[in-house]
């Protein structure tokens, strides 16, 4: 059997990573939740499960994504080498595709044939609605109106794949309450839905589960590091956090290391327009410990417990919490978080697509920026590792709208250039 | 340790003589819900008003932003309330603003989060201040957090959790024996809201089920719209919760105490 699953010591039986996770949802849901806990522990000692897993992740993702050095980026740095883990590579274009076929593969051997989602970025509801297609189930994907409007694309992609897609316009009409309506579906529909939920976030079994499947990432990393450096460990890894599933695919690995063997551990969470602001996403840096879609995080909440609508300028980082395994690690100092800009995320966008030919997601775009202040700190013989969660495709129309934006702003004081028609 | 059942808060003893006293009229509970500060903070207290005339315990829910057990109507009271202001300190402001002129038993409905935002021990001192009887913790199975049922004890309120169509056995038992206040027997599968025919199907086996382990009444609800959903259900539960029909009646200007007078005669038992 090639592909095995991490055990990992966290979270406890009750679902708690120290103070944070566990269970809040309604009562109906409870069972569900046993349901799935039990399925997901058969299912990951299985073989029949894991090589048929295996199988798609090599031939239909694509898997190993690549560990490529970036050398004009590591020039323009000038530190440490910077390398970027392929998650773009993937088939669908995300990390999301990893976590997505697994649940799909574990619905259908629990006999459900209906799968719902939530999206923001809409990678999660693309990657579900392929797996879905693939796997032969009815697919419902959740999806809030802002949303929608940002990430047309992927709107349309979803549809040609099949799958159903729900306009969700209560609340911020953004990730938050799509997630809400996923639950409320499933509440309602549990004894033959499958929920496929696309962060590590939500009820126990999901931080643990997602966060299984996504650690091939940096189970993957290590090998590579090995093959290219000598060594299995890099010295940092950056990687950007909405709900944080590609952050602790390429965390988990290295989490659980004693201290002195431990990587610098960096998440980046989106600041929008500055912690100060009040519009931003930045879940540890601005919020604090309360209860969402199920579970104990960091969260935007007010001093009455509503929620206080996030804001990022991508979608997918667009979510007022952070999964419990993150809590847990910013709380004990294993993975240190850091707030960046939309403006920061633009500016990374561009300089990694110039510099390396790579158009990288917005939300992979707030983990360069970070990665590359990093690396200017570190030697030329030290590495830092950035989860490249997903390619930009999604988000060229919104960036071309921002960049004209900004522009026109520029440029209005200065009279305009007068249009000339041939 | 399990939390402890304490009947003799006087929060518990208060909604279980409500029980009794309907009982000895030949009724179920009948418990209207409202969402605070719906349809604005200034109407609400006149709405309240309207069912109190009528309940034999009113539930009244803290606006909440993210209210992953309801359906559409409670949620867009919720965010209607939100907007003209009202949170969880108004609403348990509220409250005892109601209780100066009621004497009937009053419980709250939140989602954990306003509990946990406010500070458990604060969120409890400012809910016995209000004069409020028991909590009602949609999204709190009990085996999550035992301090807040403990919590509420030491204030003087009871605690009522939920059970759904879907509880196993094992679960049951568990949450009926947190339960001091009542147990709340959710009558579907799904999110609060009226629905089309009966929903109630699932209802008499579970209440079965649940009548082995509750040492409290059994009150169910969900679905229950109108006197004739109310009286199905008082054939099997000692009281019938009604709330989205009471949001759609504010919302279609109906009267609402009217609509509560004919749901009460529905919970006639017989
Ligand atoms: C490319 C990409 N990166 C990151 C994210 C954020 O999610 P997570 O924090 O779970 O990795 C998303 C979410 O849609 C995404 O599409």
């Amino acid at each position: 059997m090639s592909l095995q699953l991490p055990t990992y010591p966290q979270p406890d039986e009750r679902g708690r990573f120290g103070r944070f996770g566990g269970r809040y949802v309604p009562e109906t849901l409870i069972p569900a939740l046993d349901e799935l806990q039990a399925a997901y522990t058969e299912a990951r000692n299985d073989p029949a499960f894991l090589n048929e897993l295996d199988r798609l992740l090599k031939d239909f993702v694509g898997r190993p994504s690549g560990l490529y050095l970036a050398q004009r980026l590591t020039e323009h740095a000038g530190g440490a080498k910077i390398y970027l883990k392929r998650e773009d590579q993937n088939y669908t274009g995300a990390h999301k595709i990893n976590n997505c076929l697994a649940q799909a593969l574990l619905a259908k051997r629990m006999g459900k044939q209906r799968v719902i989602a939530e999206t923001g970025a809409g990678q999660h509801g693309v990657a579900s609605a392929t797996a879905a297609a693939l796997l032969g189930l009815e697919c419902i994907v959740y999806m809030g109106a802002e949303d929608i409007r940002r990430q047309a694309l992927n709107v349309f992609r979803m549809k040609l794949l099949g799958a159903e897609v729900r306009e969700v316009t209560s609340g911020t009409s953004t990730l938050k309450d799509a997630t809400n309506e996923a639950i409320r579906d499933w509440v309602t529909n549990v004894r033959d839905t499958f929920y496929i939920l696309g962060s590590v976030v939500g009820p126990h079994p999901y931080p643990a589960m997602v966060r299984d499947f996504q650690s091939i990432i940096g189970e993957e990393v290590k090998v590579q590091h090995q093959a290219l450096e000598g060594r299995a460990v890099p010295d940092a890894i950056v990687a950007c956090v909405g709900g944080g599933s590609n952050a602790i695919g390429i965390f988990a690995p290295f989490a659980y290391l004693p201290e002195h063997e431990r990587p610098l551990l960096i998440g980046t969470e989106a600041a929008g327009e500055g912690v100060e602001s009040g519009k931003h996403a930045a879940s540890v840096a601005g919020g604090r410990v309360g209860v969402l879609h199920g579970a104990m995080m960091y969260l935007l909440n007010d001093d009455e417990g509503q929620i206080v609508p996030p804001h990022s300028i991508s979608a997918g980082l667009d979510y007022p919490g952070i999964g419990p395994e993150h809590c847990l690690y910013s709380e004990t100092g294993v993975a240190q978080y850091v707030p960046v800009t939309d403006a920061q995320a633009l500016d990374a966008l561009q300089l990694l697509t110039r510099l390396e030919g790579i158009i990288p997601a917005l939300e992979t775009a707030h983990a360069i920026h970070a990665a590359v202040n990093l690396a200017r700190t570190m030697r030329p013989d030290q590495t830092v590792v950035v989860n490249l969660s997903g390619r930009g495709d999604k988000d060229v129309a919104e960036v071309m709208r921002l960049l004209d934006l900004g522009r026109e702003q520029d440029a209005a004081p200065a009279p305009r250039t007068p249009e000339v028609h041939a | 340790m399990t939390a402890t059942l304490t009947p003799t808060t006087p929060g518990a003893a208060r909604l279980h003589a409500a029980f009794a006293r309907a009982k000895q009229e030949g009724r179920a509970a009948f418990i209207p819900f409202m969402t605070a500060g719906y349809p604005t903070a200034q109407a609400f207290p006149a709405v309240a008003d309207a069912l109190l005339g009528q309940a034999d315990i009113l539930e009244v829910g803290i606006p909440y932003s993210d209210p992953l057990g309801d359906g559409p109507t409670i949620q867009r009271a919720s965010e209607q309330a939100l907007a003209g202001g009202t949170s969880t300190r108004h609403t348990l402001a509220l409250v005892r603003e109601l209780r100066s002129r009621h004497d009937t038993p009053i419980v709250i409905m939140t989602y954990v989060n306003p509990i946990y935002a406010v500070g458990p021990r604060e969120f409890m001192r400012l809910a016995q201040e209000a004069g409020v009887d028991g909590l009602i913790l949609p999204d709190l199975p009990p085996d999550q957090d035992l301090e807040i049922a403990d919590l509420a004890a030491e204030h003087g309120m009871a605690v009522t959790f939920l059970i759904a169509p879907t509880s196993t056995p094992a679960r049951v038992k568990l949450v009926a024996e947190a339960c001091t206040g009542f147990l709340y027997a959710v009558s579907v599968t799904g999110v609060t809201g009226t629905r089309e025919g009966s929903a109630l199907n699932e209802v008499p086996a579970m209440l079965a089920l649940a009548r082995q382990y509750a040492r409290v009444p059994v009150a169910v609800g969900f679905g229950v719209k109108d006197a004739e959903t109310a009286a199905q259900v008082a054939q099997v539960a000692d009281g019938v919760v009604v709330g989205s029909a009471f949001i759609n009646a504010v919302k279609a200007g109906q009267d609402v105490g009217a609509l509560a007078a004919s749901i009460r005669e529905g919970c006639t038992q017989n």
